[in-house]
């Protein structure tokens, strides 16, 4: 047993600090304090990752990827996590990157990739709709074909960050025949296509992350078809085994963690600091315990994968632990903040209100519990562990 | 970095393994704790011939020179036998705290007959009022010329009835709960002036309360090292313990899902109902937990990282294996059913084994405001 990483890793996470260090500098940081900063904070963080050619880690260097093995990989994660820069948006490095340059033809490649890497389009994820949540697979949204095009009609919903997209990747259905699984294609959707209606739907944090597409006779050319036709969902099942490591969202969670307890020093009830209440304390530290052995449960996985022998059976928990203690830290800092947690802050200043985290906390809060429903809800990765895991 | 075990650590992992499997089934294990000492002192020589009792010790006292990694690999497999030999407390606490102490003839000699098996320990530091503080100590140690007298009780001392000699904490100076003023002492265990009254804990270990009065004694450290002393084998143990409690959680989800897979009701295995194969995730997903933390600990014990830094693993390793014992213990039963009730199905007996080391040195809820310390400092 050696948890140590070698000189080479090392030198790696020198790079890697060097690099945070002037990459996420006090404008962008800055500039992602400001309301409605997201997506301008995304594309700019992207472009000077892919300046350095570190958009997409995993990807293979012909592609464009870093190449990057599982371990320098966590090693930027950490590191990231560490310094509060943001995550990449998922939905074209980590989602649809992987599915065009892995069953894509080269047209697509070439179309697609350079772009993604670059941030230039913005992608969102057309999969869930109002009738098709967890069972995925009995999805409606029809294609069929006319000519060189496909014809689509049909709701996708809970789509998120969809207002700012131009580009989509969908599951659809072509096939009625055989299991539902395997009617469904793969289909890459130009959001500006003349039928297609963006409705915002208002989350319960008071926020617009969601939306739903709704898909009038919307023509798209056969060419953005990915692979075969009623093949997407064998397409879209292999993006799970991608990025699996960085699922638990541990350096976040330590850098949460580490944030509430600087809070809960300076958060006073009756002349005593919360960080010394008996009950604080003690749910603090239920947390910590968990992280600390989840830390360990991802190296563990990140061991088995540097050894090429896959994540192992250790890797079903990253998502449900992780995202329960995800959501244990957003409660705890929602009751830290007392009243001030239920204020919403709208337009007011942090001064008038008279407090400083509390809105943000509350929106962090209700936020929180979509982790326990998307990519598969609680209760979905539980029967899959159930499933694979235990053989049952 | 990797968490794979050397060759030799496989090794010994393997032959205790095999032990388990050819000869402590569960028959086997109830003939051997029905015994007066709760173990056998065949199975105690066997063990002996096989190495595993010189493990911890340095090769310079004849021993095995192993680090934490190889006191875990044994215990896990001990862990899945349910073995009562005495191991913790002969070889860990009474054969650790000899090796930490200074050297002397008596010390090294001690040591060499607990690694070919002729020696067995115990150590002494409860009280009847000192729940879980070592500190908390009354027996006292009066001098007398070169040697001491040792008046008090101690309570609930594992491997007394069977032990040669006994280490105890005394108090030389101060008062009850002072930290200074504890030294550690090696009395004969059928001295004179030492009675015990043996006692089952609910594991089927065979411990004694001891009382003391006027016994002789030999100071094994100074006045003011005692307690640290303890607590640096208090550290050692509880990292074995957590590693055989890992092996217990994961043999018992191993046999709660075999029942679950097989046991039929309403016409169908009870494992294809949702309802219990979420609870099974749930305790696979807390001894792997355990496994994490143990590994955490280990390696940070092995990699000599900072004294605060390894209490700190290993106090949270001890909080979750309290609670995750308990969590997979009463899902182990509860999935059983009826049966799970029976003493003659093994459950409840790897069940009281998971609930007598939530309590050895300190449980859950203890340890957890000892890690609150260390990691809240306001």
């Amino acid at each position: 047993m050696d948890i140590n990483f070698s000189e080479a890793e090392l030198a790696f996470r020198d790079e890697v600090r060097a690099f945070l260090k002037e990459a996420w500098n006090g404008e962008l940081a800055e500039k992602a304090k400001q309301p409605g900063s997201y997506k301008d904070v995304q594309v700019g963080w992207e472009r000077k990752l892919n300046e350095k050619g570190w958009a997409a880690p995993l990807w293979p260097v012909e592609h464009g990827g870093a190449g990057w093995t599982p371990t320098q990989s966590y090693i930027f994660e950490s590191e990231r996590a560490a310094v509060g820069a943001p995550d990449v948006s998922p939905f074209g490095l980590k989602m649809v990157g992987p599915v065009i340059y892995s069953f894509g033809n080269e047209e697509q490649k070439q179309k697609f990739l350079p772009r993604i890497l670059n941030a230039d389009d913005w992608w969102c994820q057309g999969y869930s709709e109002p009738g098709a949540g967890s069972d995925l697979a009995s999805l409606k949204t029809k294609a069929e074909r006319d000519g060189d095009d496909y014809i689509i009609n049909g709701a996708k919903i809970w789509t998120t960050l969809a207002q700012h997209a131009n580009w989509m990747f969908c599951l659809v259905r072509t096939s009625n025949e055989g299991k539902p699984q395997q009617g469904i294609s793969f289909l890459l959707i130009d959001m500006n296509s003349p039928g297609i209606t963006v409705r915002p739907i208002v989350t319960i944090d008071g926020e617009h992350h969601l939306n739903e597409v709704i898909f009038e006779d919307v023509r798209v050319p056969v060419e953005n078809l990915i692979g075969e036709e009623n093949k997407g969902w064998t397409y879209a099942k292999s993006l799970l085994a991608h990025e699996r490591t960085a699922i638990a969202g541990v350096a976040d969670s330590k850098r949460n963690l580490a944030e509430l307890k600087t809070l809960a020093a300076a958060e006073v009830n009756g002349g005593r600091a919360m960080i010394d209440d008996p009950l604080f304390r003690q749910r603090i530290c239920d947390i910590e315990i968990e992280l600390m052995a989840l830390e360990f449960t991802e190296l563990r996985v990140l061991a088995s994968m540097s050894k090429g022998n896959g994540p192992g059976v250790e890797s079903s928990l990253l998502k449900l632990k992780g995202t329960e203690i995800q959501q244990s830290i957003q409660e705890l800092k929602l009751d830290l903040a007392g009243y001030f947690g239920t204020v919403v802050q709208d337009a007011a200043s942090a001064e008038a209100v008279g407090h400083a985290f509390g809105d943000v906390a509350r929106r962090g809060f209700m936020m929180s519990r979509a982790a326990t429903i998307y990519g598969g809800s609680d209760e979905v990765q539980k029967n899959i562990t159930a499933k694979f895991v235990l053989g049952l | 970095m990797n968490f794979d075990f050397s060759e030799e650590q496989q090794m010994l992992k393997d032959s205790v393994a095999r032990f388990v499997q050819d000869e402590y089934d569960f028959e086997a294990r109830n003939k051997v704790v029905a015994n007066e000492a709760g173990f056998s002192q065949e199975n105690w020589q066997k063990f002996a011939e096989l190495g595993w009792l010189s493990i911890p010790f340095s090769e310079t006292l004849g021993g095995f020179g192993g680090g934490a990694t190889d006191t875990m690999v044994v215990m896990e497999e001990l862990g899945k036998g349910l073995v009562a030999e005495p191991f913790i407390a002969s070889v860990l606490m009474f054969g650790g705290l000899l090796q930490s102490t200074a050297q002397s003839d008596e010390r090294d000699a001690l040591i060499g007959g607990i690694i070919e098996g002729s020696v067995q320990g115990a150590v002494a530091y409860a009280e009847p009022q000192s729940r879980f503080e070592m500190q908390d100590v009354r027996c006292r140690a009066e001098q007398d010329g070169d040697a001491y007298r040792l008046s008090g009780e101690k309570s609930l001392v594992l491997n007394a009835m069977s032990a040669d000699k006994i280490i105890v904490s005394a108090r030389v100076s101060g008062e009850q709960s002072d930290e200074q003023g504890i030294a550690l002492f090696l009395v004969d265990a059928n001295a004179e002036g030492l009675s015990k009254t043996s006692l089952r804990t609910m594991d089927a270990q065979v411990v004694a309360n001891i009382a003391l009065e006027n016994v002789t004694a030999i100071a094994l450290c100074g006045a003011n090292e005692g307690l640290a002393l303890l607590k640096q084998m208090r550290q050692q143990v509880i990292v074995a313990l957590a590693a055989e409690a890992l092996g217990i959680m994961e043999k018992l989800n191993a046999t709660t899902l075999e029942y679950c897979k097989t046991r039929k009701q309403f016409g169908v295995a009870i494992g294809s109902f949702q309802a219990l194969q979420h609870r099974m995730v749930d305790t696979f997903m807390a001894s792997e937990q355990c496994k994490s933390l143990l590994y955490r600990a280990v390696c940070s014990i092995e990699q000599g990282e900072d004294v605060a830094n390894i209490e700190k693993n290993v106090l949270a390793l001890k909080v979750m294996v309290g609670k995750a014992g308990k969590l997979i213990g009463g899902e182990a039963i509860q999935l059983h059913g009826g049966m799970g009730m029976t003493d003659e199905l093994d459950v409840g007996h790897y069940v009281r084994r998971l609930l007598t080391i939530n309590a050895a040195f300190g449980d859950a809820d203890y340890q957890q405001q000892r890690f609150a310390e260390l990691s809240l400092a306001s």
